[in-house]
């Protein structure tokens, strides 16, 4: 496979790649890393790629894995936790700092969930794949990951309440 | 524009798991415009936070590498030019200071030689004396 084969392959799913891995990574840092090392190996398996049914299903395969090795060796303690800020430009949807304070917490709130929870959520509400693809990446069975996706969906339902009321009474 | 009862019971769906990835996409719509139900204003951060996170990119750090090679290139000609005048003026510097060093060793040296030669000079008068007292005595005979 030449190089620019390569790219034109791996450019259009990176950016959900990096997404992913800074969900579980925190850190901008790290999820870059994480991102460069998986097109990495991916280049070393080039020849061998085309074996894939989806070479997007097996990247994000491949980025969960890394990052949860990473996480692992890590102890989950010397993460460095990297506050995203959001730009302004999307005035139509942020229009009071109301909105973006409770808007980056459903970021917070997503940072607690356990990581299959994390994932799945991920993987549905962010990146929009469908059961089956994410049943495959995660390798889990679609009706699980249904079970985990409405557990992760109503935990941030009731967080997000929670700290609603917190924040008026 | 989809009805508040629509969106509740889609909502209802989406926290069961249930809904499609069209029926979600049409949550976030919903509540990325004005017009929501003030009993639905709740869920609206978590939707919109779903559509900013969608928009993050892998952050490029092209453009900025070539400028730094450049900054380098610059860096290494100013330090050489540096190096260059100060290894220059440094020399002459020295040199200065060497002939200098030269011409007060000389100077010392001739003043040696001076202070010598005027004791020479004044052991001459010893020689003067003895000349008058042999005329005296050629006189006197």
């Amino acid at each position: 496979m030449q190089q620019k084969e390569f790219i034109d392959l791996v450019m259009p799913f990176r950016d959900k790649l990096y997404r992913m891995a800074k969900r579980l990574l925190v850190s901008r840092e790290e999820a870059e890393d994480a991102v460069q090392e998986i097109i990495m190996k991916l280049w070393s398996k080039s020849d061998s790629i085309s074996k894939y049914r989806s070479v997007e299903a097996f990247a994000m395969t491949m980025t969960k894995n890394f990052c949860l090795d990473r996480l692992k060796s890590k102890q989950a303690g010397n993460l460095k936790l990297v506050h995203s800020n959001y730009k302004d430009e999307n005035s139509a949807i942020q229009r009071s700092i109301e909105t973006r304070d409770s808007v980056s917490w459903v970021e917070k709130i997503m940072d607690e969930l356990p990581e299959q929870q994390k994932m799945v959520l991920q993987l549905r509400d962010i990146e929009d794949y469908d059961y089956d693809e994410i049943a495959e990446m995660l390798g889990m069975k679609p009706t699980a990951i249904r079970v985990t996706l409405s557990r992760a969906r109503k935990t941030v339902r009731e967080k997000l309440i929670e700290k609603h009321n917190y924040g008026i009474a | 524009m989809a009805s508040h009862k629509y969106i509740e019971n889609v909502l209802e769906k989406y926290f069961e798991a249930t809904t499609t990835v069209a029926e979600e996409s049409e949550l976030r719509a919903y509540f990325a415009q004005e017009d929501v139900a003030a009993h639905l204003e709740q869920y609206r951060s978590m939707f919109t936070y779903f559509s900013i996170a969608k928009e993050e990119s892998y952050p490029t750090k092209e453009p900025l590498k070539p400028s730094r090679k450049l900054n380098f290139r610059w860096l290494s000609i100013a330090a050489a030019t540096i190096l260059f005048f100060g290894i220059y003026f440094g020399n002459q510097y020295w040199e200065q200071r060497q002939a200098e060093i030269a011409y007060q060793e000389t100077k010392e040296a001739l003043n040696l030689l001076a202070e010598n030669f005027n004791k020479g000079t004044q052991k001459m008068g010893y020689l003067n004396e003895l000349e008058i007292a042999k005329q005296k005595l050629y006189n006197e005979n």
